[in-house]
Parts: structure tokens; sequence; C-alpha cells
């Protein structure tokens, strides 16, 4: 089977969620721009979109055509060459339209799974629910004479296990978009013991369509991604705790201060108790509790995610995209206060702020903030020059910068250790491309 | 010339766009009305107001699907009530059309069935993305050429223009000539407040021209987006008077511009250009205003010139006679169309620095003029030399289509 035979007829489980949605749109766009050559031109496309909520189904139509005609505007010169033989498409405004129509005309919206029994390619992204996912894979798979391949968008959940349970010998792959997966570069790959070569042949070749950058992961649980953010996130709440019983200080004003000196200090787009927030306290404690079972030396649990979950404290996003409130409290893009686990309330960082800035310390006057530097060609130099300086500082803030960028290392080498990357370069690319750091975690800065 | 023609009290509006820090593509803007309004009040004020007006003319070339509005003559009488029950009319040329708007005036005034005309440019496209925008200035070609045309049709119709200059006298002095071009309209600009791109910071202009290479995958094949006009909204109005014209308003004439000579001329647009390295529509035009007016180019101190891209710029001082063909862009490159050199074109950056709302452009060109030959041009003024007192402006419709060429000198 050829890739543009494999791609005839594909579905998307899931498809009006948040993952689902951008890999729907990109696939969507994909298989429009293989109908578009002239070899193709008589063959029929389908890419079923499948979901339970027919309301998010709607609203994913919207956003398909918001989005692909910004896709369409990008690529007008292409598309006028693909519409070259229509003398009806005229002026671009026709010709864009002409493929908004195009794409959508290849998706099917639908809430009934049997629509994937005629697939020869299922994409998998519903939520992080191993039962769930395999229940889903085995219907369709006893359903369908295709023999499809299944490319599961799991974050945490190892692949082998779904395969053996839905009992697909060989026919799936991990494909661990990031979100959101319509901009974010970076895919995690992930085959099981039995995936075969020409699924993982065609994976790089329809990531590479996609302008996507592929990093291998290990059949482990959480794989790179989040085998890294996990253990950082962790590592972030005990050193708040710890913090906070040394300096004999109210938690929420430690949690203030490491969330400082990881933005800050460490030089990364936002503190960890925002990244926590940003994707969900539930979602970080329903991923450590998929993971922990998987690792012997560890114990990946936080008892104060605990807490906050029973409190109703839970972040993540609301629809529009606009932060929900989790261990701090957002206003449009800044944080307002923090929450106290004690009394249960927000409280006004302008409150204890400078006390904290004081107790940290001055910034040596080499900072650099996070966006200045993300494109600049010499940050490693610059980069250096800062750190080096914190080394050299004996604030409180910068010890515990360096502690901190020191655990970050430790967790990407056990990566490497425990085999759930094959290189440190693996970690260091995740981090770089998925998180958008401006540096890679295993590095010489902090030594 | 039957009477004396006179040109004053000239008025820009900011021109708004991209390079403008006021300037958010995602938020409201003013519209149609507010330019018409601004740049009519700025020269009604200057002329002694409505009542002193005649008949008012207004430039646009495509209101109509940019702002989805026709009839614009309707809105003179929102500028100021006393143009209620007056004449009004609008002209269209594509990017000539403010030209046009001057033309318009000159013969209602020679025809002694006005005094003193307003006349008005005024063009809001960034009502619309670039890539919907280029359809509708698409307009200025033939349309049954549309369909084989560029997506981005007029960057692709003198990327054609380029590519040609490039094979036939040498890349690399092409592209230097094109460059200082760019060069002098973004610094021009930086001294007048009105331009576009008057707060452009940008320390190595060089630098930043050899870096951004023309991409035909992203954009045309032989030219980047420095080598381009602005995407503008704004407006540009100026007074055509008589002599009787001028007294009635009381502006001295020192304080006015005479129009000593004039030529509008008009290539076949269903033609394709004989040449692509010559702008024979630019040149014929130019040198019949010269003669109507009796000057040679070596008398004339100060041109405006329709550089919609720098290879246009380049182009007309070959057709102007300042190089021989295939040196204009060694006469730009040497800085001779800098304010400082032998011809200063375009004083205040011209449509690539200044910014190119398409209808008013003419009317821009004008008042530019004007401003330079009264010393009204503050931080922009040059010195016009003393045998070489008369300025001209070159407007130019579509791909050497619709051209007027007027010949100036200080009242």
């Amino acid at each position: 089977m050829t890739y543009e035979e494999r791609l005839k007829n594909v579905s998307v489980l899931g498809a009006a969620g948040k993952m689902g949605s951008g890999i729907l749109l990109l696939t969507a766009v994909e298989m429009a721009d293989l109908s578009l050559l002239p070899e193709n031109k008589d063959k029929s496309f389908v890419l079923n979109a499948i979901d339970v909520s027919p309301e998010g189904l709607s609203g994913l139509m919207k956003y398909l055509r918001d989005q692909v005609r910004k896709i369409a505007e990008k690529k007008t010169v292409w598309l006028r060459n693909m519409y070259a033989d229509r003398d009806d498409l005229v002026e671009n405004i026709e010709i864009i339209d002409e493929y908004i129509f195009d794409v959508l005309n290849i998706v099917r919206p639908v809430t009934t799974m049997s629509a994937a029994y005629n697939s020869t390619l299922i994409f998998e992204a519903v939520s992080e629910n191993r039962a769930l996912k395999v229940k889903l894979l085995t219907d369709i798979d006893t359903n369908n004479d295709n023999n499809p391949w299944y490319f599961t968008n799991t974050s945490s959940v190892p692949i082998g296990l779904i395969e053996n349970e839905a009992n697909l010998k060989g026919r799936v792959i991990g494909f661990h978009f990031y979100n959101p997966p319509a901009v974010q570069r970076l895919v995690e790959l992930i085959k099981t013991d039995n995936t075969t070569e020409d699924v993982i042949e065609f994976a790089h070749l329809y990531a590479k369509k996609l302008k996507k950058i592929i990093v291998p992961s290990n059949d482990f649980a959480g794989f790179i991604g989040n085998g890294h953010f996990m253990r950082d996130a962790l590592h972030g709440m005990k050193e708040a705790e710890t913090l906070a019983a040394e300096k004999n200080i109210p938690l929420y004003q430690a949690i203030y201060m490491i969330n400082k000196v990881t933005q800050d200090y460490l030089v990364r787009p936002m503190g960890i108790f925002q990244l926590i927030d940003y994707v969900g306290i539930d979602v970080v404690q329903f991923i450590l509790g998929v993971m922990n079972p998987f690792v012997e030396d560890e114990d990946l649990h936080s008892d104060l995610l605990d807490k906050l979950m029973l409190q109703g404290v839970a972040g993540g996003q609301k629809s529009s995209g606009a932060q929900k409130d989790g261990f701090l409290k957002y206003k449009g893009a800044h944080v307002t206060s923090v929450w106290d686990v004690h009394k249960q309330t927000y409280v006004d960082i302008d409150t204890f702020k400078d006390e904290c800035d004081d107790m940290l310390g001055e910034l040596p006057d080499s900072v650099v903030a996070w966006k200045s530097i993300i494109r600049n060609k010499k940050k490693d130099e610059i980069l250096a020059g800062f750190f080096n300086d914190l080394k050299a500082s004996d604030a409180l803030g910068a010890i515990t910068a360096v502690k901190y960028g020191l655990r970050s290392k430790e967790i990407g080498e056990k990566l490497v250790s425990d085999e759930v990357a094959n290189e440190v370069d693996h970690v260091n690319t995740v981090m770089l491309t998925g998180f958008f750091h401006a540096y890679g975690p295993v590095n010489n800065f902090f030594e | 010339m039957r009477r004396k023609i006179y040109m004053t009290g000239g008025y820009n509006t900011v021109s708004m766009g991209t390079g403008r820090s006021e300037f958010h593509p995602k938020k409201p803007r003013p519209g149609l009305e507010h330019y018409i309004s601004e740049a009519g009040k700025g020269t009604l004020d200057q002329i002694g107001g409505a009542e002193n007006v005649d008949e008012g003319v207004i430039g646009n070339f495509m209101a109509s699907r940019f702002n989805k509005q026709a009839n614009l003559p309707g809105f003179m009488p929102m500028i100021d009530e006393g143009l209620q029950w007056k004449p009004a009319i609008s002209v269209e040329g594509a990017c000539g059309s403010g030209g046009l708007a001057l033309m318009s005036g000159i013969k209602s005034v020679l025809a002694e069935t006005a005094e003193v005309v307003l006349s008005l440019g005024v063009e809001v496209q960034n009502t619309v993305k670039a890539i919907y925008g280029a359809d509708i200035l698409a307009g200025a070609g033939w349309y049954k050429n549309r369909k084989n045309g560029h997506a981005y049709f007029f960057p692709g119709q003198f990327s054609d223009r380029a590519g040609a200059y490039y094979e036939k006298y040498g890349y690399d002095r092409a592209r230097a000539g094109m460059k200082r071009w760019f060069r002098n309209a973004v610094e021009n600009a930086r001294l007048d407040d009105t331009a576009q791109e008057y707060q452009n910071k940008v320390a190595d202009l060089d630098a930043l021209y050899d870096k951004l290479k023309p991409n035909g995958a992203a954009f045309v094949d032989n030219l980047s987006v420095l080598d381009c006009s602005k995407v503008s909204d704004g407006a540009s109005a100026i007074a055509i008077c008589s002599e009787k014209g001028l007294d009635r308003i009381g502006v001295d004439k020192k304080d006015a511009v005479e129009v000593i000579g004039f030529a509008q001329v008009i290539r076949n647009i269903t033609n394709f250009p004989t040449d692509l390295t010559e702008v024979e529509t630019i040149k014929k035009a130019a040198h019949q205003a010269m003669a109507d007016a009796g000057v040679t180019i070596d008398q004339i101190g100060t041109i405006e010139t329709h550089d919609c891209f720098s290879i246009a710029g380049v182009l007309a001082t070959e057709a102007l006679g300042l190089a021989k063909r295939g040196e204009g862009c060694d006469y730009v490159a040497a800085g001779k169309t800098a304010r400082d050199g032998e011809m200063p074109m375009n004083t205040t950056g011209g449509l690539i620095g200044w910014g190119h709302p398409t209808g008013a452009t003419g009317v821009h060109q004008a008042v530019t003029i004007w401003q330079q030959l009264t010393g009204k041009a503050g931080k922009a003024q040059i010195e016009m030399p003393e045998d070489r007192p008369y300025g001209m402006t070159i407007n130019m419709g579509g791909d050497d289509v619709t051209v007027i060429a007027i010949v100036y000198k200080r009242g």
C-alpha cells in the first residue's frame, strides 16, 4: 500500500478534543493536498472525525474552516498552480475558498465508532485512559477487515500494553504530538517491540510532510517529555515545601519563590507552578498515576497535588484558551496571587512579594529574559555568562536555581540510563522544541 | 496655457499601516470617512473655508471593494456643510487616480468653470489581508490576465520587469541600485512625521536589504518586500486655483506652486509592455509635460516619481533621461537621486517610504512638491538650486498604463 493509498480512508478518534482537532486539521490538509495532485484527481479521500460530542464536532468544523483559511493564505502561490486548470477560479479569494471547501469536503464528522471500520489508518486521541483506548481499538480492529494501522497520541501509557490488550500485533505506534499540534513541531515517536518497519517508515514520511521534528522515545511510561516534566515538577513542589519549612514561611510564599526561580533564574518560558497550572493539576496528577506503577526506584506522587484537587483547584485551560486558576491566580498573562492550601484562599502577591524577593537576593546584572534570548544565535554564550554569575553568588535564589538546574540535568541523564531515551540529544530536543526551553536540561552550565 | 494654474493648501494625513507604531492589524481603525474628512478639512483650513470652493474631486481606486463603498462624491459635503449642493465628482485610474484628481481640477480651472477646486485622493486598504488586497489591486491590470498572473499580482508584474532588467544588465548592478533606492526612501521618510516609515529605526538598511533576498517560493522571484511600496490607509488634499481663485482665498502666490505644464498619457491595457526594461508611458508623459512647460530635465530640481516598486524608480531615471538605458541602477546606486544628490527624488519617502494609499498617491506627490518649492517641507526640506527651480510629479496607474506628469514652479 502506498503512502497515498494508506491515507485514502483515515479516522481520528477524539477528533473534537484539543489534541484530536489539531491532528484532524493537519491530516485533513495533508489529504487534501494529496487529492489536488494531478495523479490523484479522480481518487476520493475520506477522513472520519469521530467524537462522542456533537457540540464538539460542530465546534471542530468551525475551527477547521478558520485554520484552513490561515493555512491557505500562506500557500496561495502553490494553490494557484494546483487550481491552474480551473477557469472558474481566478482570484486568490476564489481559490482559497475552494481549497477550504476541498479540505472540509474530505472530513466526515460522526459520533459513531463504526465509521472507522473502513479506514486503513486510525489516529487515536481520546483521553489518557488505558482501558478506554484498549476498548475502542479492540472494537475497531475486530470489525475492520483492512488490518488498519493505529497511531496513538498517548503521552504516558506504554504503547506495548495497548498493543497486547487490543491484540494489534505490530500495527500500532505511539505518535505523540505536543499541544497545540498545529503549532508545536515536536512529535515523540514510540514503537513497540513489534511495530513493523512499514508502519515506522510511514510515520516518518507523514511527520516529514507535516514538517514535524521526530524524536524517538522508548516505550516506558511517560516517555521522554512527561518523563522529564513530571520529575521536574515533583522537584519544584518538594523544593517549595522544603523552603517553607527551613525558612519558616507560609507555603504560598515558597511557591511564589520557586516559580520565580524556575522562570527568571533558569530562563524558562514560564515558572514550574505556572507550567503545572497550564497543563492542568488534574492532568499532572493523572499522568503521575499512570507512570508510578512502572517505576521501581522512585515514588512519582505528590500529596500536595492531591490536596489541591480535593480543594477543587485544578488549573488547565478554558475552551477559549484562557488560563484557569491553579497554584496561581491569573489576570490575563499576569499572576496576581497564590493559593494558600491551609486557608484555602488566594493571597495577593503584592502583600509578600517584596519580602520574598529580598530573601531570594539580587539577580546578577547579567540576567537575561527567556523571550529576548530564545532566538539569539549566541544564546549559549550569553546563558553561560549569566549562569556562571549565579554559581558565584551565595544568594538564596541563585543557590536554589543552580541546584534546580543540576536536578533537571540528573533527570535528563536518568532518562538515558533508564533507556527511555536513546541519547542525551533526544532529551534536549524534546525540552527545546516541545517545552520551548532555551537550553537542554543536559548541559554543563550548573556544574 | 490659457490661464495660470496654482496649487496651494496641501495636506497629508498619516499614511497608516505596518511600520506605524499605532497600527494594529486586529484592532478597529478609522475608515474612508475619517481620512476624507481630515485631509479635506486640512486643506479648507488653509484656504479660508468651504465657501471659497467651487467644486470637489475625489481620486480613489477601489473603495468599492476595499470598503464596499462607491458614490464617493457624496462624501464631499461630509467634510464641511459648505460643500453641500456644490458639484463634485470622483475619478479612477488605478494608482493614477490621485493624478487624475489633479488633472480634473486643472481642467475645470482651465475651462473657467471653477476658480477653486478641492482635489483629494484617498484609499483605505488595510481592510483586508495582503493576499486578498492583491486581488483587488490586480484590477489595475487587465482582468483577462489575472488567471495566469501571480498570487501577488502586481509584485509579480514588476518582478518580471526586474527579472528582465537583471538578465539584460546584470543582477548585482541592478540590485545595488534598488538597494540604494530603498535606503533613500526610508531615510527620507524618517524626516516626515506623516510617513509610514517615519518611525523606522533600522540602523543598517543596506544590511537588512542584503539579508532579505527575493524568494519565489514565499513571495515573487525577483523582488523582496523591501522592494515594494506599502499597504496604506491615507488621504491627501490640495486646492487648485486660478489667479482669481488665489485672490479669493487670500493666499499669496509665493505660498503656492504654479502648474506650468502637464501631460496625461494612456497605454492600451490589453497589451503587454513592448519592453519590460522600459517604462514607455512614463517616458512619453514626462517628456510631453516638460515640452508643455518649455523646460528641460536639467532645469528641474526635484521629482516625485511613482516608485510602487524599487525597480520602477530605477526605470524612471532612465525614462526621464537622467541615465542611459541600463545605467539607471548605477545612477541611483551612486546616490544621485538621494536628497543631497544631483536630482533629489521622492524627498518624503515616496511610495516605499512615505506610503502608498493608492488613490491618494498622485495628490500626495503634488503636496510634497508644493512643500519643497514653497519652503514648507520642515525637516524634509531640500535646498532648491536657483538654476533648477522646477519640480515634477509622475503618477502611474497599473503597469505603465495611466500616467500623469505635471511640472511646477514656485508661484
